[in-house]
């Protein structure tokens, strides 16, 4: 089958992108926080130098906010490693469940722009299937976009990934709006270019407010 | 000087504030639009810090909104991106260099808060 490298290349440039940049933006936010945690350590030793008391508890409080935001880095930066390592092999064994965590990790931070909560409720088992991973992440992405306008007034999606018969599905629901939403344009010729690479399936169901991509346990090479 | 915080970093505009306190600035925080506009509904205030990503409403349209409140508050924006469309956006919103990428150092930002109210002083 031939995809539509076009459409699929500058999709995924403009995923790579967006992410990057939201990334960025959690990093410096890290930064800002330890910056002024680090600041107020300078003003409460500055202030003992005058004569003010200094409480040690003050201080373990001000470590330990340190040290939170250091973990919150690290994850942060763990997730970006992840995700760039996403494109070094065109078809490996993946974990769906994995996939969409990572995918919803990197995206909370669009999800709060738009005041909407994602609820993702992990399986307790891997969903595996062999797959293209970045493509499977900028399907998800797309997928979760279009979800995320499509809440009405409950302002959540909830994720779900599961093994099916053929393979592996997710399924985003409380889509509350759905019914009303523009399905014509949805999906669009970025989301098919990427169905089609991943031999993936998309149903809507308006009455359910809730989209369900499936996938065969293997994709082509 | 009385200065009102935006961000949706909790930890960040409570550790600014108790800083800016420690030189004798009064600053009030909040860490939603809707928030913010609760607090400009009470209070006056000099200049409000805001940053330019706040969920929801973001920080150009809350700063529309706070000036309809509050039409003689002065305006800096925060960003953590340093974008060219950020700088644009927000340089066409406020007087030139009130844009502070983060960190911020808490020197500079009371440099400008001091520069825009003695502006606002002179000001007809």
């Amino acid at each position: 089958m031939s995809w539509n490298w076009e459409v699929i290349g500058e999709t995924g440039l403009q995923f790579f992108g967006k992410v990057s940049a939201s990334i960025s933006h959690e990093i410096k936010n890290v930064i800002a926080i330890i910056n002024e945690n680090a600041g107020l350590l300078e003003d409460l030793i500055a202030r003992s130098e005058k004569g003010i008391p200094l409480d040690p508890e003050r201080l373990r409080t001000q470590a330990n906010r340190i040290i939170k935001q250091v973990r919150r880095g690290d994850d942060i930066v763990k997730g970006m490693n992840r995700f760039a390592h996403s494109v070094d092999e065109p078809l490996r064994q993946t974990d769906v469940n994995d996939s969409l965590a990572l995918t919803c990790a990197l995206s909370n931070r669009f999800a709060s722009m738009r005041g909407v909560a994602l609820e993702l409720d992990p399986s307790p088992t891997q969903v595996p299937i062999i797959t293209n991973p970045f493509f499977l992440q900028n399907l998800i992405w797309l997928c979760l976009d279009f979800a995320m306008g499509s809440t009405g007034t409950g302002k959540a999606v909830s994720l779900k990934a599961g093994k099916t018969e053929g393979g592996a599905e997710i399924r985003f629901s409380k889509l509350e709006d759905l019914a009303a939403a523009d399905i014509e344009s949805f999906p669009g010729e970025r989301e098919t270019a990427l169905l089609q690479a991943l031999r993936a399936d998309l149903v809507i169901n308006k009455e359910m407010g809730e989209l369900r991509l499936t996938f065969p346990v293997q994709a082509e090479g | 000087m009385k200065i009102l915080l935006v961000d949706d970093e909790h930890e960040l505009v409570s550790t600014l504030a108790e800083r800016l306190s420690f030189r004798g600035i009064q600053a009030d925080w909040a860490i939603s639009g809707e928030e913010a506009m609760r607090l400009a509904e009470k209070n006056t205030y000099d200049v409000a810090v805001l940053d330019v990503k706040i969920p929801r409403i973001g920080g150009l349209e809350l700063k529309r909104r706070l000036q309809s409140k509050l039409p003689v508050l002065k305006f800096i924006f925060m960003t953590g991106h340093g974008s060219e469309e950020d700088f644009r956006n927000c340089s066409a919103e406020t007087a030139d260099g009130c844009y502070l990428v983060k960190p911020v150092n808490i020197e500079d930002l009371i440099q400008k808060m001091n520069e825009l109210v003695k502006v606002s002083e002179v000001s007809p």
